[in-house]
C-alpha cells in the first residue's frame, strides 16, 4: 500500500463508503453523455442506503464506479473519490484493485441472465472469487463454494451444474452467492430483484438482511420499487439525472419529502387503501443526459417550478442534521409540498 | 456424450456416399478413359480384358459400388500410369502434406489468435487498424506469388532455406508452411477478432472483473472459452482444407504432398488416381469435421448436457477439481 493510501486509513474510519463530488461522464463521437453528476454519499457500516430512481438517473453507472469498473471507453469518471474503507478506489493500482474487488467490495449484478458465465459450472464461478482472495486451493474453493450456494437455499449438488440448467431466481442466487463469497464490507446490489417474480423477491430480500445481520455488511441497495426501500433501507438517496436530489434516513425521505420529485414518486404509487384511486404519474420524462438544462433537472416537470429554478445552478441545502435536499426553492422559508408529514407505519 | 460421437460418425457415411458418388460420376464423365492412354502398351485382347476387369463395360454405378467396396478393404484400384496401387500413392506422400498441413494450421494459430485478441481489446485502436489491414493483405496476397517472393527472398538472395522439396527436414517446411499459414491467417484473425468483440463487453465478463479476476485471465480464460467455437470452426475447415493438398503452394514449392499428385495425376488423365486422391480428401475432411464437432461440445457445456445424463455429469464435474488442482 502507497503512502497516500495509508494518509487516508483514519484509525476511527466509520464510514464503509465515501463518495465525494464523482463525476461520470460517457464521452461519444458527437456527444457526451453526463451520468453522474457530481455526487456524494456516505454509508456507516452495517447499513443499507437504498439509491433510488427512474432508469437511466445514473444509479448503475455510480455503483460501478465504485468499483472503478466504468467501461472505458467510452466511460470517463472526470472527478471525485471514492473511498472505501479509507482507500480510494479511483487511485489504486490495477493489482490493488483486483485485490479490492470481490474481497472488501462486490457487486451484484442487474441481469442473472447473462451475468454468470455459459461455459463454467456455477460452484466454479463462486469458487474462483473465493480461491483469488482466500489463497486456498481449488478443492478447499469448491467446498466453501457449495456452503455458500446452500446459504442462498440452493442445494450444494447442484455446484456441478451450468448456468443455463438454473431458473432465472436460481441464477440470481448464483449471483448473490458469487458476491457474498468473500465477506465483502461493502456490497452493491443492482436491482438485485426485479428480474424476479414477487414470490422470490421475498426471499432474495429476506436472504440480503439476514445475511447483513450476520456479516455486518455494508449495502447500497439500487433499486426503483419505494416497498423495497422501505422494507429493508436504513438510508435513502434519490437520483434524478445523475444528481442526488434527496438523500437522508428512511424517515426522513418517507415522512418528512422534500423534493418535489421525490414526491412524485410518492404519488405515483398505487394507494393500497383507496384502490379505485386513479395513479398519478410525474407528467413527461427525464432530460436528455447528453444536454443536460443548466438548472434543475427536475424544473420542466415540476409542479411548484418557478422561473429562477430553470436558470439558476441547484444547490444541496441541509433540512436536518441528516435529511438534505437539492432544490432552490427552499431558499423561500415559507415553500412547503403537498406532501407534508405523512406517517406510514 | 459416446451417444452424440456414434451419432456424428453414422452421420459420416451418408456425407462420404454422397459425395463420392458425385466425384465419381463427374469425372466418369469425362471423354476418354484410362484404356485409351495405355492403349499402346498393351494388346487389343489384353485391353479386352482390362476393359472387363476395370468394369467400363458396365454401368458407372456398378464401379462405383466396386469401387467402394474395395475402398473399404484400402484398395484404391491401380494406377496404369506410375503402375502402383494409388493406395500406396497416397500414403506416400500423406505425411508430407500432414507435415506442411500441420505446420501452416500452427503457424496461423499462433499469430493469428493472439492478434484477434490483441485488436479486440484495443477496438478501434491504430493496433486494431493495422492488424485488421495486415489480415487483408494476408487475405487478398495469392499464394503462388507469396511463395515466389518468399524463395526469391530468402532461397535465392539469402540462401537461408531451400527453394523446393522435403528434403531438409523443419527448414524446408519454414517457407511453404508460411506461404499457407499467412492465407489462412487472415481469415483467422478477423474471426478472433469479431468473436471476441461479441464477448469482451459482455455481462459476464463484467462480473468477473467485478470478483477481482486479473485482466490476463479474463481475457484468457472467461473470454476465449466463450469466443472459441467460431474459431475451432474455423480452424477445422481451414485443417480440411490444406489436408486435401493445397494444389498451388505444393506446385511452387515443388513439395511431394497429395496437391502435387493430384495435379500431376490430371495432366496424365490418371483418372483412377484422381479419383483417389478427391475421395481421400473427402474422407479427410470429414474425419476433421468429426474431431470439431466433438470438440465444440466440450467447450460448450450447453452442447455437451443434451447428450449426458445428469448423475453422470455431476460425477464427472466432481471429479475435475481434483484433476484441474494436479494439472496447474
Amino acid at each position: 500500500m502507497n503512502a497516500e493510501n495509508r494518509e487516508n486509513l483514519r484509525p476511527d474510519q466509520e464510514n464503509v463508503l465515501e463518495i465525494d463530488h464523482l463525476t461520470v461522464h460517457y464521452v461519444l463521437e458527437d456527444e457526451t453523455v453526463e451520468a453522474v453528476n457530481d455526487i456524494s454519499i456516505q454509508l456507516k457500516k452495517g447499513k443499507i442506503m437504498g439509491l433510488v430512481g427512474e432508469t437511466g438517473a445514473g444509479k448503475t453507472s455510480t455503483a460501478l464506479a465504485v468499483l472503478n469498473l466504468i467501461p472505458d471507453p467510452p466511460g470517463v469518471i472526470r472527478s471525485g473519490r471514492v473511498l472505501i474503507n479509507g482507500r480510494d478506489m479511483l487511485k489504486l493500482s490495477k493489482k490493488e484493485l483486483e485485490e479490492v474487488r470481490g474481497s472488501e467490495v462486490s457487486m451484484i449484478f442487474q441481469d442473472p441472465m447473462t451475468s454468470l458465465n455459459p461455459v463454467f459450472t456455477v460452484g466454479e464461478q463462486i469458487a474462483e472469487s473465493i480461491r483469488l482472495h482466500e489463497k486456498c486451493d481449488q478443492k478447499k474453493a469448491m467446498e466453501r463454494a457449495e456452503e455458500m450456494l446452500s446459504l442462498v437455499g440452493i442445494p450444494p449438488e447442484r455446484a456441478a451444474e451450468y448456468p443455463h440448467q438454473f431458473s432465472g431466481g436460481m441464477k440470481q442466487r448464483v449471483v448473490i452467492a458469487i458476491a457474498l463469497a468473500c465477506n465483502p464490507h461493502l456490497l452493491l446490489a443492482d436491482e438485485p430483484t426485479t428480474a424476479l417474480d414477487v414470490t422470490i423477491q421475498a426471499q432474495v430480500l429476506d436472504l440480503m438482511v439476514n445475511l447483513k445481520q450476520k456479516m455486518n455488511t455494508s449495502m447500497i441497495f439500487i433499486t426503483h420499487d419505494l416497498g423495497i426501500v422501505a422494507e429493508i433501507c436504513d438510508e435513502v438517496a434519490v437520483m434524478y439525472a445523475g444528481r442526488i436530489i434527496e438523500r437522508g434516513t428512511l424517515d426522513d425521505i418517507f415522512n418528512h419529502t422534500r423534493h418535489p420529485y421525490t414526491e412524485g414518486l410518492f404519488n405515483s404509487l398505487p394507494d393500497i387503501d383507496n384502490r379505485t384511486a386513479e395513479l398519478k404519474p410525474i407528467p413527461g420524462l427525464m432530460p436528455d443526459p447528453t444536454m443536460l438544462p443548466k438548472g434543475c433537472a427536475f424544473a420542466p416537470r415540476c409542479p411548484y417550478a418557478r422561473p429562477e429554478c430553470i436558470e439558476t445552478p441547484q444547490k444541496e441545502q441541509a433540512v436536518s442534521d441528516t435529511h438534505f435536499v437539492m432544490c432552490s426553492a427552499y431558499q423561500d422559508p415559507s415553500f412547503r409540498i403537498q406532501r407534508q408529514e405523512v406517517f406510514y407505519e | 456424450m459416446t451417444k452424440y460421437i456414434f451419432k456424428r460418425i453414422l452421420m459420416l457415411i451418408p456425407v462420404i456416399i454422397g459425395v463420392s458418388l458425385l466425384i465419381f460420376i463427374m469425372l466418369d464423365l469425362a471423354p476418354g478413359t484410362v484404356l485409351d492412354i495405355i492403349a499402346n502398351d498393351y494388346s487389343p485382347e489384353q485391353l479386352e480384358e482390362l476393359r472387363h476387369q476395370l468394369g467400363y463395360d458396365r454401368s458407372v454405378f456398378y464401379r462405383y459400388g466396386k469401387y467402394m467396396w474395395d475402398l473399404v478393404h484400402g484398395d484404391l484400384g491401380i494406377s496404369y500410369i506410375y503402375k502402383t496401387p494409388v493406395w500406396d500413392l497416397y500414403m506416400q506422400r500423406l505425411p508430407s502434406t500432414l507435415k506442411l498441413a500441420g505446420a501452416s494450421v500452427l503457424v496461423s494459430i499462433l499469430l493469428s489468435i493472439p492478434l484477434g485478441i490483441l485488436a479486440a481489446r484495443k477496438h478501434g485502436s491504430i493496433t486494431d487498424n493495422v492488424s485488421m489491414v495486415a489480415a487483408l493483405l494476408g487475405l487478398s496476397m495469392p499464394n503462388f506469388w507469396l511463395g515466389l517472393m518468399l524463395i526469391i527472398l530468402f532461397s535465392l538472395n539469402l540462401g537461408w532455406f531451400p527453394s523446393s522439396g522435403d528434403t531438409e527436414g523443419i527448414k524446408s517446411l519454414i517457407l511453404p508452411a508460411i506461404t499457407i499459414g499467412t492465407g489462412l491467417m487472415a481469415t483467422l484473425t478477423r474471426t478472433t477478432r469479431s468473436s471476441m468483440l461479441d464477448v469482451i463487453r459482455s455481462d459476464y465478463l463484467r462480473t468477473a472483473r467485478a470478483k477481482g479476476v486479473p485482466e490476463k485471465a479474463v481475457i484468457r480464460k472467461h473470454a476465449l472459452k466463450n469466443a472459441l467455437i467460431p474459431i475451432i470452426t474455423v480452424i477445422g475447415t481451414q485443417m480440411g482444407r490444406t489436408l486435401g493438398g493445397s494444389v498451388v503452394t505444393e506446385n511452387v514449392f515443388s513439395w511431394p504432398g497429395i496437391g502435387r499428385l493430384t495435379i500431376e495425376a490430371v495432366k496424365q488423365r490418371d483418372t483412377i488416381t484422381v479419383t483417389g486422391c478427391i475421395i481421400m480428401s473427402v474422407i479427410m475432411i470429414s474425419i476433421i469435421q468429426l474431431i470439431v464437432d466433438i470438440a465444440y461440445a466440450f467447450v460448450d457445456p450447453r452442447l455437451k448436457s443434451q447428450y449426458s445424463t445428469a448423475s453422470k455429469r455431476r460425477k464427472r464435474i466432481g471429479r475435475t477439481p481434483e484433476v484441474r488442482a494436479n494439472g496447474t
